[in-house]
Parts: structure tokens; sequence; C-alpha cells
């Protein structure tokens, strides 16, 4: 069955990569480690904590995307934010 | 090749110094990502969706085999093993660390590139016909004028912040190979009524959200007031052009608002008052100097090979592919020039691994005197081959995957990063690319079908120039979901047009059988010869969209 929540992601400031807010404030590569809100004070917050990261220059332009959960993985509900999670969809090298 | 002398040297020194320290700022958090973002597109450093681009110049597509073991080298050691080469015969980087820029510029500079200017609202490189001083019909070298031009452009202190980017291309044959008369500027070398060699200066052209052909503004300029009369042009864009509104502020709104003849005026008027300017003049002595770089090779005095070649064409119907589609004429007997597809099915158009890189740097050693060019196509071409060692060549190309014998053909498409890396894109284009060359692959079909370019853009900036595809494809973001759509008799050629929009957009699973309706409806309708382009020109566009979207079908979008 599928749920929705939020997630936030950003680049990671010094190599760019894709990274999703984790409880606690950290930052992880994988999207099944971030910090999922359900309800959208809960979403505000993680935001919010996501700006401070971003004053500190952890991350640039976090912001919050819609992910549901298929089958017990998580997945962004838009495609941009699919293929930002998962990587290009095409592979060179 | 045009080499760096001391100025330059000191000039790229001392710009990876200042960015080293920038970057080292902005890591400390001295400087924040507003603050910073102006200074790292200026060093052509993007941040895309999955890490930071850097977009490395190769002015004019020449590049020589040691910087392309340079940029393999770079390849393997900063990113993933691969680079991306680009419609503005850059390469980009997709993978590049912020902490390692400065490295990476310092790799650059030691085989005299770098990547001032790639990006930002300023010159960017000045781009060319690959085959520059190879063809027959050439008129003159463009590449001395590019180098010029370049000169001229970087770091120029009234043109640093342009109200948008600023492109510029040089064609000096009469076959428009760079898309001239879709640039800010575009320059072809002409010969005027008393047959001297001077510049056509077309102004205006562009693709993008507001498309357009580029306007001649002067049939004939003469040499010697080429950077006058492009300083004016700047001057009078700097000063007009559309700053309040990003959408609308390149040279070709400009030009179209107030239109050729207008504009014309206010060049003229400008280019009045600085056209004596010693600071603007070019002294013969210089440009003399610039072309000694470009000086013919030593070509050897060879017999001419096209009898024996015919021989080896007819003992290999592989070879004679390859020959017929990849293999151009060369203006000195006995030579031939070699484009190298790096639009095999299923591989993304424009990428090249670093082992490649490595190869191909070792064929342009061994079989072109260590020259190569990129092409605004994606391709890459050896410049300066022996007929006679075509054939050895072809095979050593056949095993790295980069003799597919499709250039200029259906599966030589143009793409753009697209979704995959890209983060202004609405859509893929390389998957959709990759799908076309899989659809695709009888060579004698594509042979039959002949000249016919597939160019596709993941958004409406227009980077896989869609708009000038004889086969334009437009990725859109329609309900979260991609869509593509299609446009028909686009040409970047000296016969440009912009391509008309067929019918609704269609999905990425319905884009090659649409493509395939279309080629099979040309079949049916062309005469002897006759190109694509041109029979899209003569029938018009409703066969078609009959073709795509069936008899009764009625657009609604």
């Amino acid at each position: 069955m599928d749920t929705t929540g939020q997630m936030v992601l950003a680049n990671r400031l010094t190599d760019g990569r894709v990274v999703f807010l984790a409880a606690g404030g950290g930052w992880v590569e994988d999207i099944e480690g971030g910090a999922v809100a359900m309800a959208s004070a809960e979403a505000a917050e993680l935001l919010a904590a996501a700006r401070v990261a971003e004053s500190r220059n952890t991350v640039v332009e976090p912001y919050l995307i819609g992910i549901r959960t298929v089958a017990g993985r998580r997945q962004p509900v838009d495609f941009r934010e699919a293929i930002r999670a998962a990587g290009p969809t095409v592979r060179t090298g | 090749m045009y080499r760096y002398d001391e100025f330059d040297h000191t000039l790229v020194a001392e710009r990876i110094a200042t960015f080293r320290r920038q970057v080292e700022r902005r890591l400390s958090g001295d400087l924040t990502e507003d603050q910073f973002k102006p200074l790292r597109l200026m060093n052509g450093l993007y941040l895309q969706l999955h890490a930071y681009m850097l977009r490395v110049n190769i002015p004019y597509g020449c590049l020589s085999s040691r910087q392309l073991r340079q940029l393999a080298f770079i390849a393997r050691r900063y990113d993933r093993n691969f680079g991306h080469f680009t419609t503005r015969q850059n390469i980009q980087y997709n993978w590049i660390r912020l902490d390692e820029t400065p490295d990476v510029l310092a790799a650059l500079a030691e085989v005299e590139m770098n990547a001032m200017q790639s990006s930002g609202n300023c010159v960017r490189n000045i781009t060319a016909d690959q085959y520059a001083g190879r063809t027959r019909d050439e008129i003159e070298d463009p590449r001395p004028w590019c180098e010029l031009i370049r000169q001229w452009s970087i770091l120029h202190p009234e043109f640093s912040y342009l109200p948008r980017k600023f492109k510029i291309a040089v064609s000096g044959a009469p076959v428009d190979r760079a898309a001239v008369k879709f640039h800010d500027v575009g320059l072809y070398l002409r010969r005027n009524a008393e047959g001297v060699v001077g510049f056509e200066v077309i102004v205006g052209g562009g693709q993008g959200r507001l498309p357009y052909v580029g306007l001649t503004i002067r049939e004939w300029l003469a040499k010697e007031d080429l950077l006058s009369y492009l300083e004016a042009i700047l001057r009078i864009y700097n000063l007009g052009g559309r700053r309040d509104n990003p959408q609308k502020a390149r040279i070709k709104v400009q030009v179209n608002a107030l239109g050729a003849d207008e504009f014309r005026r206010l060049v003229d008027q400008e280019w009045e008052q600085i056209r004596q300017s010693p600071l603007l003049a070019v002294p013969a002595a210089e440009i003399n100097r610039i072309s000694a770089y470009f000086a013919d090779p030593a070509w050897q005095d060879l017999p001419d090979g096209s009898a024996a070649l015919d021989l080896q064409r007819q003992a290999d119907p592989a070879f004679d592919d390859w020959c017929a589609a990849n293999v151009v004429e060369h203006r000195t007997r006995g030579y031939a020039i070699v484009n190298l597809s790096l639009k095999a099915p299923g591989i993304a158009p424009g990428d090249l691994t670093a082992d490649q890189m490595d190869r191909v740097a070792g064929l342009a050693d061994r079989f072109s005197l260590g020259d190569l060019r990129v092409s605004h196509r994606q391709n890459l071409v050896f410049p300066d081959v022996q007929q006679g060692e075509l054939l050895a060549l072809w095979k050593e190309l056949r095993s790295l995957s980069l003799a597919t014998p499709n250039i200029g053909r259906l599966t030589d498409i143009i793409a753009c990063p697209g979704l995959d890396f890209c983060a202004l894109a609405n859509a893929r284009a390389i998957p959709v690319a990759q799908d076309i060359g899989r659809h695709f692959t009888d060579t004698a079909e594509l042979q039959d079908i002949g000249e016919l370019t597939i160019n596709i853009s993941g958004c409406m900036n227009a980077c896989g120039h869609h708009h000038v595809g004889h086969i334009g494809i437009l990725g859109v973001e329609k309900n979260g979901l991609e869509f593509y759509q299609l446009t028909l008799g686009g040409s970047s050629g000296e016969d440009a047009s912009l391509g008309d929009r067929l019918g609704r957009s269609i999905s990425a699973a319905e884009v090659p059988p649409a493509v395939d309706a279309i080629v099979q409806r040309y079949k049916a309708l062309r005469l002897a010869d006759e190109r694509f382009l041109d029979t899209y020109r003569r029938v018009g566009i409703e066969p078609f969209k009959e073709a795509v979207y069936g008899p009764r079908t009625r657009e609604v979008a």
C-alpha cells in the first residue's frame, strides 16, 4: 500500500552530490536514510533545518519533495526528483 | 594549432589562482552561494541535478592529441571516466567536485586549455566549421579570425557583464557546417565584387524560446575592420539589450524589435566613433602571426589514392559504407577528412570514455598528424588522413565503436544532456536518441534515407538545436510526465530555416514509430535523389502530419 510524505533534497556543497536531510540534521545520499515528514508542520520543520544547513554552507538549494512508499521502498513522486534520487537513467564509462 | 604566449599563460594561471581562493572562501563560508554563483559560472562551473558540471572550451573545435590525453586523464582522475562533447564544440564533465575544480583547471592549463567564459553573460567559445582549412570550397581558413576574436573577447572589460550570453561562429566555406545563422553574431568569409576577402556579418540568430534566423546587417566588411565592428555591435547590444527580462535579453530580441536597418544604423553610428581606434585595429603583422599557427601541416606529396581506395571499397561493403558516410574529400591530393561517429546505436550522443579518448589520441598521432576537431554535431574529426591508410584507420575505429557509418544520416543525432543531467531540462533527451538509434540500425536503409538530421532538446533552451533539425524533437513536461514535440523542416545550414510544429506532443515510446512514419512517407514522396528537407519544402507538412497522427486526428493542443 502506498503512503505519501515529504523529504528535503539538496546538493552537497563540496561535491554537488544529491543528499537527503536525515533525522538529527545530518545529510545522507541514500533516500532510505532520510527523514520523512508525514504532515505539513513536520515538513516545514525539516525545511527550516535544511535552511540552517544551507546558511552554514553544508548544502545548496534544499527543497521539499513529495515521496511515496512502494513495496517498502521510497520513491519521489515527480520524475525529475526520481532521476535526482536514483541518478541518470543512462550510463557511459 | 594556436599556442599560448606568455600573456595567455599568465592570464590563465592568474585566473586559476583567483578561482582557487574563491572556492576556498566558498567552502569556508566567506562567500554565500548567491555571491559565488556568478564567479563559478565565469569559470565554466555549473551545479546540475547530480553534481557540479564543468564546461571546458575547445576553441573553435580544435584539439590536439596531447590535449585529448589530458581530457582523458581528467575524466579518469576527477570524473567518472567519460566526457560529453557539446553542440558548442566544448566538452563537459558531469561529476566534478567543487573542491577539486581548481586542480582540474590547473590540469587543463598544462595543455593550454581553460574554461573561462564557457558560461556566464559574456562572449562564449568561438565556434567554427570543423573542416576549417581542409576543404576545397573554402574561401579562407576561419581559425585565425576565431583566435583573434577569442583574444579580443577574453576578459574584455566592457563585455564581461552583458545582458545575456553571446555566441559567435565563423565559417570560411559557402557550405555552412557551423550553424552560423543561429548565433548572436555569425560571420561568413566572403569575396566582394573586387574579389577581396572580408566578412558577411549576420546578427540576431538564435534558438531557445524565441528562435530567429540571423539577419545580415553588412554584406561585406573589410578584415581590418572586424574588431571595431564587433565592438560596435556589442556596445549597441550592451546598452540596449533587455536586462529587465532574461527571456528577452539576447541580442536577437533587440535586433528583431528594431529591425535590421535600424540596428545597422545604430551600429554604424557607433562604429564611426571607434573604427579608427588603434586599440581595435587588426594589424596585418598580428593576423599573420596568428595565421602562422594554422599553416598547412607537412602533408606529403602523395599520388591520388582514389583508384586503390575504390578497390578496397569494392572488396569490403562495410568499409565502403563507412567511406560513403564518414569520409570527406580533402583539398590536398592523397588525403581525406575522416569523421569519427560518436553515435553508435545505444550510446549517449557525444559521449566518449577516457579509454576511448586515449585510444583516439593515439590514432590521431598515427593517422592524422596529432590533430583533431570537434563538430557541433557532437562528433570528432581527423582532418589529415592519408587515403592509403583509411582502411587501417577504419579497422581501428571499428574496434572502438567509433566507425558507425552514419555522419549526416538519421542516427547521427544531436542530443543535449536533458533531464538525465541538466537542471534546466523538462524531459530526457539521451534515451530518446538511443531508442531512435536502436530502431534504425540497417546501414543500407540509412544510406537510402540519405541526409536527414534529428536534433533533440530536453527543454526550450534548445541546446540540442531542435529548431534546426530536419526532424526536431523537443522534450516537454505535461502533468508530471515526459512528452515530445516534433518539428519538421529545420536547417542549420546556409539554407537556414526553423522547423514547423507537426502536431500534438507524443510519448517517448511513440517517438521512434513516429520518426519511422515520417521517413516512410518521405520515401514514398521523394523525387529521385531529393533530400528529406527538399521533399518537405516541396510538399509541406500535411502528408507528414497524416503519416504520424492518421487522417482523422485533429490537433487539440
